[in-house]
Parts: structure tokens; sequence; C-alpha cells
């Protein structure tokens, strides 16, 4: 990512230049002209170290049942308040923040390597196979997603918990499942490169000097077209996020006992009148966490996608 | 035009049976049992069980329910709901047009506000009205749907008791007081769906019309001495929309899927909350058709929106 290369560039841009800036720090040097987006890696940054360390220093259990304090507001012994059952808030949201995370980073994942697959074998290959897997992806893109999603996960959920056991097998299945259904606009923007890319004189010369198709694609071709696969990806994040959200509202996600960010707006819908505060809180983390991923991805396309730059 | 629309249909045709292939092996995979019911209810004997699944083909193989279920759609049959006893397409019938009302209105909203907030913000790019419009949008397309919803309830029916917040299909009123507790619990819906829906539109607008503002023939068309506002809506806004109907023709599934989330949060009858239902209950016909039903809307959207765009712009030739 832009993030990983520390920017040596911190002078004007034609002494960086004579310098000689790699394509990352150069990257890294746009990166930063878009504020938002550079306040917003600051605030997911944080957000992911409270996450991680957070349930190391706040040691309440998430299943932790105290009736005798039912759907109290926040206070010091609980920062977030409690739920119906008088679990603590705070340690429920850092748990289901991390699973809310892992799910949006693992689905993106599943989403690029599926999508960089088929519009790398597609752009590379003319003819009968590119249209086959064109008809693929249009009719992918042409499914209602929403209802399949819950239809998938409504059917198969039972016969995956049995197998790898209740978290990991929803966590497999709505990994599966939000990933197998994103992958298409990686797929169409990896190809649309490709058709590009394997015209031009580098390419060329590469297949010249006698460089296999795959050594061509893995080396020359495919670093090329990561720019806006990387954005795509970052947005991608942002969008399983939601859908696991969705899924989980909806009260086909994950099950009660783990409480992601979704399935607490799900369980607290009931009790806005008298606790509204067990709806706000997970619902701006979600609102916050998809922001600042927009915004981020939102500046690496400034940074990555030299099509889009305006006036750089 | 006449053959350019028929051999679209002919493409959408292998799709649609696609689409129905996917789904039919779908559900029929699924460890899911219709009569699952009467196998843990004592008074349905176990024959009685198995004549009705033997009624009903499910123990045939896959290949033959899937064009037995083809053959009956396509004579109109489109099965019978196991749990409500209720034919079908009258189960659809009567949900699909409160659907489509208001995902039809919040469009109209989200298009009133994506119009004119994003030709303002092209044409005065980096201004400070572009800017606040923006971020508006980010954080517009960041609010899920379900919360922004929650977030109306909270306000508008809870502390300031304004609006209804359960979505009543069977209103006993007559003429104007009808229309009003219609519009009244219409307004939280049609603003949740209608300002995503706005917010992303107003991005690919923005963006559509700079693409098409620094063109040469803009610069001829104020030479000329156009006025400023004759330039921009006949001009450049004719051209940059072209683009964008796509975008929002590409848009349809995801906002059907808003609307089920919509419809799930208001309580609205429509035919996501009517699929929800479905899939709670394991009620194999209904499901099958509301998916189908979607899957078909989508597909008229796309073709809609590539015959818009050959009539938008005459340069694109039908052939």
């Amino acid at each position: 990512m832009a993030g990983s290369t520390p920017a040596s560039a911190t002078g004007e841009t034609s002494a960086a230049r004579a310098r000689g800036v790699s394509p990352w720090g150069e990257a890294w040097r746009r990166f930063r002209r878009h504020k938002l987006a550079l306040a917003s890696l600051v605030v997911l940054a944080l957000m992911a170290l409270l996450l991680l360390f957070g349930p190391m220093l706040w040691k309440v259990a998430i299943n932790d049942i105290d009736f005798s304090a039912r759907l109290q507001s926040p206070s010091l012994a609980h920062p977030l308040g409690t739920d119906d059952l008088g679990q603590d808030l705070f340690a429920r949201m850092l748990y289901g923040g991390r699973i809310s995370l892992a799910v949006g980073l693992a689905a993106m994942l599943m989403a690029i390597v599926v999508g960089v697959l088929i519009g790398a074998i597609a752009g590379i290959s003319r003819g009968s196979v590119d249209a086959a897997l064109m008809w693929l992806t249009d009719l992918f893109l042409s499914l209602p997603q929403l209802p399949l999603l819950l239809l998938v996960i409504y059917l198969f959920r039972d016969s995956l918990k049995a197998a790898f056991g209740p978290e990991v097998g929803v966590f497999i299945l709505i990994v599966f499942v939000i990933g197998g259904f994103r992958w298409m606009p990686v797929a169409r923007l990896v190809r649309a490169q490709f058709f590009s890319l394997r015209e031009k004189e580098f390419v060329e010369a590469a297949r010249a000097l006698g460089a296999s198709v795959p050594r061509q694609v893995v080396r020359h071709i495919l670093p090329n077209a990561l720019g806006p696969v990387i954005v795509a990806g970052t947005i991608d994040v942002a969008a399983a996020i939601i859908a696991e959200s969705t899924l989980s509202f909806l009260g086909l996600g994950f099950p009660p006992d783990i409480p992601t960010w979704g399935r607490l707006l799900f369980d607290a819908k009931d009790h806005m009148d008298i606790a509204a505060h067990w709806a706000l809180f997970p619902g701006a983390a979600i609102f916050f966490t998809v922001l600042t991923i927009n915004f981020i991805g939102d500046g690496l396309r400034d940074a990555l996608d030299p099509r889009r730059v305006l006036s750089s | 035009m006449g053959s350019y629309i028929l051999r679209r249909l002919l493409i959408a045709l292998p799709s649609l049976l696609g689409i129905s292939v996917v789904l039919f092996t779908v559900l029929a995979l699924a460890p899911g049992d219709p009569f699952e019911e009467l196998a843990t209810n004592p008074n349905v004997p176990a024959e009685v069980r198995l004549l009705l699944r033997a009624k009903f083909g499910l123990d045939d193989p896959i290949w033959q329910r899937y064009v037995h279920w083809l053959m009956a759609m396509l004579k109109g049959d489109w099965g019978f709901s196991f749990i409500s006893r209720v034919d079908v397409d009258t189960l659809i019938a009567k949900r699909v047009p409160v659907t489509l009302a208001v995902i039809g209105a919040s469009q109209l909203l989200a298009l009133a506000v994506a119009l004119p907030v994003g030709i303002v913000s092209a044409v005065r790019p980096y201004s400070w009205f572009d800017r606040i419009a923006s971020t508006l949008a980010f954080v517009g397309f960041s609010l899920p749907t379900f919360f922004t919803g929650i977030l109306l309830i909270l306000v508008f029916s809870i502390k300031l008791d304004w609006l209804p917040f359960v979505f009543r299909a069977d209103i006993a009123a007559t003429g104007w007081p009808w229309w009003w507790e219609n519009i009244k619990q219409s307004i939280m819906p049609i603003t949740v769906l209608g300002l995503f829906q706005g917010a992303s539109w107003t991005r690919y607008v923005r963006s559509a019309v700079l693409d098409v503002v620094r063109l040469d023939y803009v610069t001829t068309a104020r030479s000329k001495g156009l006025a400023e506002h004759v330039v921009v809506m006949k001009h450049v806004v004719r051209n940059a929309l072209i683009p964008v109907v796509t975008l929002v023709a590409l848009q349809m599934p995801a906002v059907f899927g808003g609307a089920i989330v919509t419809e799930q949060i208001f309580r609205i009858p429509g035919i996501g909350s009517l699929l929800i239902d479905a899939i709670l209950r394991n009620d194999t016909p209904v499901i099958m058709a509301v998916t189908f039903v979607f899957s078909c809307l989508v597909i008229v959207f796309n073709l809609t929106a590539d015959l818009l765009y050959g009539w938008l712009d005459p340069r694109i030739s039908y052939r």
C-alpha cells in the first residue's frame, strides 16, 4: 500500500524528481495532498489499534450478564452503556469490530483474487474464452445480490455451522458469499487494463526477448495494472463491511452470541425508545469506519490512478 | 431500432435462463425442507408427508424439477405458497406495486438532489460549494440505510412523534385523508433510500459534467456569446448525462437491495419483506419467484438504459 513507503520527497516536486523518487514515493506524495484521506488514515489506524489492543485493556467479558444493570446509559463502569441483559456494550463493540474489520478485509481479498484471476485470463486470451468469461461477469452483475446473499446464507448456514463450529462456519460463509459477489468490477477493470497494456512497447519488448506468457503477465502487465485494483479493493472493504452489517441487521448474519456491529443494531432496534445509545454507538462505528475507508479510497485514487488526476 | 430491441431481448433471454438455473440449483441443493413443519407435527402421518412430497415432485432429479418449474412458469403458473396458502403470483402482484412506488419516489428524490448539486459542483470545481457538497456526498453514501432509517425513526417518530414508523397498507380513510396518511408514512422510507442514492449519483453527475465541461465545443458555444445557463443546460448537461444513465441502470440491483433493508426497517409490505419472510419460513416457491422477479426487474432496467442511451446520443447507431 502507499502508506508503507515513507516519503522521501519532503521538498518541492522538481527537487524530488531530480533525486529520483520511486513510484510509491510519488504516490504517497500525491496521497498526502488529500487532507481528508490523510486524516481518515490516522483515524482508521487509531480505531484498528483500539480494536486490536482494546480487549487486552478492557477485560470485561462480552457475555457477562448482569440483570441489575439492564439498559443503562453510558457511565464510568460501562463507557458505552449496557444492553437488555446488562452486558457491557464497550466490550461487545470491541469484539464485534474485530470481526467486522476481519470480514471486510477477507472478503476484499477474496474479491480481488477472483477478480484479478478472471480479468487477467480474459484479458490475455482473446476470442471465445474472453467472451465466455465476460458473459459470466455480466451474468453475476445482473444477479440481484442482496436477495441471493440472504438466500445462500440462510440455506447453508446450518450445514457450515455443523462442519466448522458456529463462529468459523458463519465467518467462512459470509466472506465467501460477499467476496463471491464483488469480484466483477475488479475483473472488468483488470481486463480493460490488460487490453491496453499488452499492446504497449515494453510488453512487446519482453515478448520479443522470448518471455513466456505467464512471465509477461506476472512481471510486466500485472504490476502496471495494480493501481486501480488497489483503489477498487479499498472501496470493497467498505462495501463488505456494510454488506456484513446489513446481513446481521436483517438477522441473517452472525448468531446473537457473536456481537458484530450489525448484530448489535439488530438487537437494539426494538429498545430504541428507552435505550437509544445501544443503537447509536454501533451505527456510528459502522459509519465512521466506512467513511474513513471511502475517503482513503478517494485519496488512493488521486495517488494511484493517473487517469483520474485533474490537475497535479 | 426494432431489430436492435429484438436482438437485445434475445441476448437477455439466456441471461435470465442462466439466472433461473443458478437460483433453482441453489435452492434445490439447500438442506432446508419445506415440509419440515409437517415432519415435526405428530398429527400428520409419515405416509401423508411422503405422498405430499411426491405430489409436489420434491423427490425427482433436479433437472427434471427445473424443466417442470420452467414450463409451469412460462404457462403463468408460479406455484403455491406453502405458508400463506395462496397462489404465488397473487401474493407477488399484491406486493410489487408498493415496492415500485417507494423505489420510484425515492429515485425521483435522488435525481432531484443529484442533478442540480452535481452540475453546480462541476461548473465551479473546487469552490466552497463543491467541497461541502462532495464531503456531504461521501457522508451520504457511507451511512448505511439501516442506520439512517433507525436515526430517522429515533428523531421523528420517538422523540418528536411527528411520523408513524410502521407502514400500514390498510388505511381505512378515503380521499384526501388517505393520501395524507400515505404521504406521512412514506416520507421516511423515501428519504432514506433517496438520499443514499442521491449521494452516490451526485458524484457521478459531477465527474461526468467535469469530463464534458472542458471540451472544445463548450468553449465554442461560449465564444458564440450564448448565455451561461444555455451553455450549461443545452450543451454540457445533455452530453454529460449519457454515461450517468448507464451508471444509474447498473446501480439498480443495489437499489433493490437497499429497498429490502428499508422495507424491513419500516415494515413496508413490499416484495422485499415478502422475500425475507419467505426465507425465514422456508417457503421455497415464494423465494424462487421473488428472486426471479428481482432478476427480471434488473434486466429490464439494463435494457431500458441501453435504449435510453441511444436516444440521448444519436452518434450511437443500433447495429
